[in-house]
């Protein structure tokens, strides 16, 4: 393999965990950190006491907005480093 | 999508699918009209129960296949949108349909736990796993870590906790087909089992995973259908609004006003003291079981003696003398009854019947007594506990993993667990909704009902089993009190029709869905199962020289073995459909999740760290349950007391075992040598698409 496509490769795995790091640690947050103070954050929101909102759908909607975020981003970094299967589209 | 074919299947799905839900609607709708012509319940039941089996046999029949790609993987080739429906389907189990809304029913914030480890743990598999097992693109879980770490050991471990977790959760649902059946028809609990049975053969054993892909997005539409109906019906009946989702919250406000006042409700704190002093006699019982109970047998003798003498009515005798009977014959017999009358009688004498205030997050005060700080840092400590175990089980379940192989791509695959996501998504905004309307529909419609004017459906769900609903006029006043009624978690969802007073259709549908459900998460097990004995036992390490052909006919009898063996646990009612299914997500955590992970992204994990740590994660998830938990500690006789680490209850036993597991790994890999030049270059192939 090229010395340059070899730094590509680097370069985009680097780029990967980067991404993978920082949705994950946003995963965390919503997940652990959120809930464990969820008594005391129990304002009004709508109706529902806060926590109670996020357990029930914020945090669900966040994850959905994750994996999309990561689907799209991760499709175009593959094709933007040359990596994608079939040039391309499959 | 550049393939033309693969662009023209997916024309033709959308297609079949969409004709396929339109002839649904009318198919449901006739019935409406059926039954306001007169057609009778049992009828009703019976004509959603065999139209959908029959249905999915049918797909079944006309996806049979024997070809190995096909048998194994769906050929490759389901685009990522009806991928991710199959996948939602395959994830949402009874568990997720019946159970779930009971749950957040009974224990409001705490319910909450199951919705937030069950889609969190998407992102796992989304970022941490699904692209990479789709550029690895074989067949099974244990294949991946045969090819990762070589060696017999990763494989076979990987093979045991497959198959462990997936029978634990298998056992689930046919034991909750069982139960549905049984509603819906009125035949035998057992008989019930075996018919569903019939229906998940015929679909996973003619056509493997295609026949199931295909048939779990029909029952995906069944399922969402099933369960929105009835949601959206009762929110236009309190609200207007059609969309339970948006506006549940006002009335989460209204169903904590109204605790409030029923808390200060002299009636029910009347309910409260007479449950109190029955448990209080009970404990008294306790306290000398053999004097207590000759009292009893001597008290209930005077008053037929009495009754006799007095020549009272025979029908006043014959009650006294069944009363008689009815008294446990030794003190044995005596005390395990009472111990159970008493806990029962105990847990009732709580305010709002023992549920706790529905939006409040944790048990307990932190501001309050000792007791109460301790009880709410124990709470919380435990609901973190059991999201963990849920998310990371979520991103380990072979069963579900297996769904990443059958995308055309590595792009479709991270496409397809988005998808897979927001069709579960349209079920789990809704389930809580469900709960807070149910909550309102009994606090404001049903407490305070007389009890000669109560609906007709507790009396017959009553008559199926007392342990799903019961009531009692125990301070004798002739009007319920939310104190006197007791509603079981798994018939929530199936009597909510009922509850809100929607036609008996939609009873009908409401069970036909949780059918779909518990089928197809069943047919996805069973085939995980099968596979993991077939193609990883038997093909890779009995005989590597089996034909396509033969090793798909071997899957198939093993399909049937296994499939009478979990029928036969299932029909032994052993613990509740939540416990199974959450020890089914521990066990997978602990044995899977560290050597999948670490396999992706540290190349410096070997054989020997992955097979340790995989043994010790499994082991000490295992020890923790049977130890610790009521109903395994009573199949496995353990006298031993019960120990908790850290107030940590059993059913969250995977979080000792995810972290042991994921120490072992690393501690072991490092002690010992790298794993070489050809686990690198593995490494390097799945980290890149292409």
């Amino acid at each position: 393999m090229a010395e340059q496509a070899i730094n590509t490769r680097v370069a985009y795995w680097r780029k990967n965990l980067r991404i993978t790091a920082a949705l994950l640690a946003i995963w965390f947050v919503v997940t652990f950190v959120v809930t464990f103070f969820a008594r005391e954050l129990s304002f009004s929101f709508f109706g529902w006491p806060f926590s109670f909102w996020m357990a029930a759908q914020g945090a669900l909607l966040v994850y959905l907005a994750l994996i999309g975020f990561y689907a799209w981003f991760m499709n175009r970094l593959d094709l933007a480093s040359g990596v994608a299967e079939d040039g391309g589209r499959g | 999508m550049a393939d033309p074919s693969q662009a023209a299947f997916t024309r033709r799905l959308n297609k079949v699918y969409g004709l396929y839900t339109v002839g649904l609607l009318i198919f449901i709708a006739g019935l409406a009209g059926l039954e306001m012509l007169g057609l009778s319940r049992r009828l009703i039941g019976v004509i959603f129960l065999l139209a959908t089996v029959l249905l999915y046999a049918a797909i079944g029949v006309v996806s049979r296949t024997t070809d190995a790609d096909e048998y194994y993987v769906a050929g490759r080739r389901v685009p990522a949108l009806y991928n991710g429906m199959a996948t939602g389907a395959d994830w949402m189990s009874a568990a997720s349909f019946i159970s779930l809304s009971g749950t957040m029913y009974l224990q409001g914030y705490a319910g909450l736990a199951f919705i937030m480890g069950w889609t969190g743990g998407y992102c796992l598999v989304a970022l941490l796993l699904a692209p990479y097992l789709r550029r690895f693109g074989q067949f099974t879980i244990p294949d991946f870590l045969d090819a990762r770490y070589g060696g017999t050991w990763p494989r076979l471990m990987g093979v045991v906790a497959a198959i462990l977790c997936s029978f634990t959760y298998v056992v689930a649902q046919i034991y909750a087909i069982g139960l549905i059946t049984s509603h819906l028809t009125g035949v035998a609990f057992e008989i019930g089992i075996f018919l569903g049975l019939g229906g998940i053969l015929v679909c996973s054993f003619l056509g493997g995973m295609r026949a199931v892909t295909w048939t779990q997005v029909a029952q995906y539409i069944v399922i969402v259908i099933a369960f929105l109906v009835p949601v959206v019906w009762l929110s236009v009946k309190q609200t207007g609004v059609p969309f339970p989702q948006a506006i549940y919250g006002a009335q989460l406000e209204k169903v904590t006003q109204r605790e409030q006042a029923l808390r200060a409700d002299p009636k029910e704190i009347e309910v409260i003291a007479l449950f109190k002093a029955r448990a209080d006699e009970y404990a008294a019982r306790l306290k000398d079981v053999p004097a207590a109970l000759a009292a009893e047998q001597q008290a209930a003798k005077q008053r037929v003696a009495d009754l006799r003498t007095a020549d009272a009515p025979l029908a006043q005798i014959q009650t006294a003398e069944k009363a008689l009977l009815a008294l446990p014959r030794d003190a044995q017999t005596a005390r395990r009854a009472w111990t159970q009358a008493q806990a029962s009688d105990e847990s009732r004498a709580q305010p709002l019947g023992g549920m706790p205030p529905h939006g409040v997050a944790f048990a307990g005060d932190p501001q309050g007594s000792a007791t109460e700080q301790r009880s709410y840092r124990d709470s919380r400590l435990n609901f973190l506990a059991l999201v963990f175990c849920l998310t990371l089980g979520t991103a380990a379940l072979p069963h579900l993993l297996m769904r990443c192989y059958t995308t055309p791509s590595v792009r479709q695959a991270r496409q397809s667990v988005t998808w897979s996501l927001f069709f579960i998504l349209l079920l789990y905004l809704s389930a809580p909704a469900l709960a807070v309307l149910v909550k309102y529909e009994v606090f404001n419609v049903l407490v305070g009902t007389p009890f000669d004017s109560l609906p007709a459906w507790i009396a017959n769900w009553a008559k199926v089993d007392p342990n799903l609903l019961s009531v009692i006029d125990i301070n004798h006043d002739g009007v319920l009190q939310l104190g006197e009624i007791r509603i079981g978690t798994d018939i929530v969802v199936l009597a909510t029709p009922e509850i809100g007073g929607l036609p008996y259709v939609v009873s009908g549908m409401v069970a036909a869905g949780a059918l779909a459900a518990a089928l197809s998460t069943a047919d996805g097990l069973l085939l995980t199962i099968s596979n993991a004995l077939s193609h990883d036992v038997y093909y890779k390490m009995v005989d590597p020289q089996a034909s396509n052909g033969r090793r798909v006919t071997i899957s198939k009898m093993l399909l049937l073995v296994v499939a009478l063996a979990a029928a036969a646990v299932a029909a032994q009612k052993p613990a509740d459909i939540v416990f199974l299914v959450s020890a089914a997500f521990s066990i997978a955590a602990s044995a899977l999740f560290p050597a999948l992970v670490l396999g992706v992204f540290w190349k410096r994990a070997n054989a020997l760290g992955a097979a340790l740590g995989m043994a010790s994660g499994l082991l000490m998830t295992v020890y923790y349950m049977v130890r610790n938990e009521a109903w395994m500690r009573d199949v496995f006789g353990i006298s031993a007391p019960v120990d908790l680490w850290f107030a940590i209850q059993p059913i969250s036993a995977g979080v000792f075992g995810v972290l042991l597991g994921f120490v072992v790994t690393v501690g072991v890999s490092l002690a010992t040598r790298a794993s070489g030049a050809r686990s690198d270059a593995f490494v390097d192939h799945i980290r890149f698409p292409g």
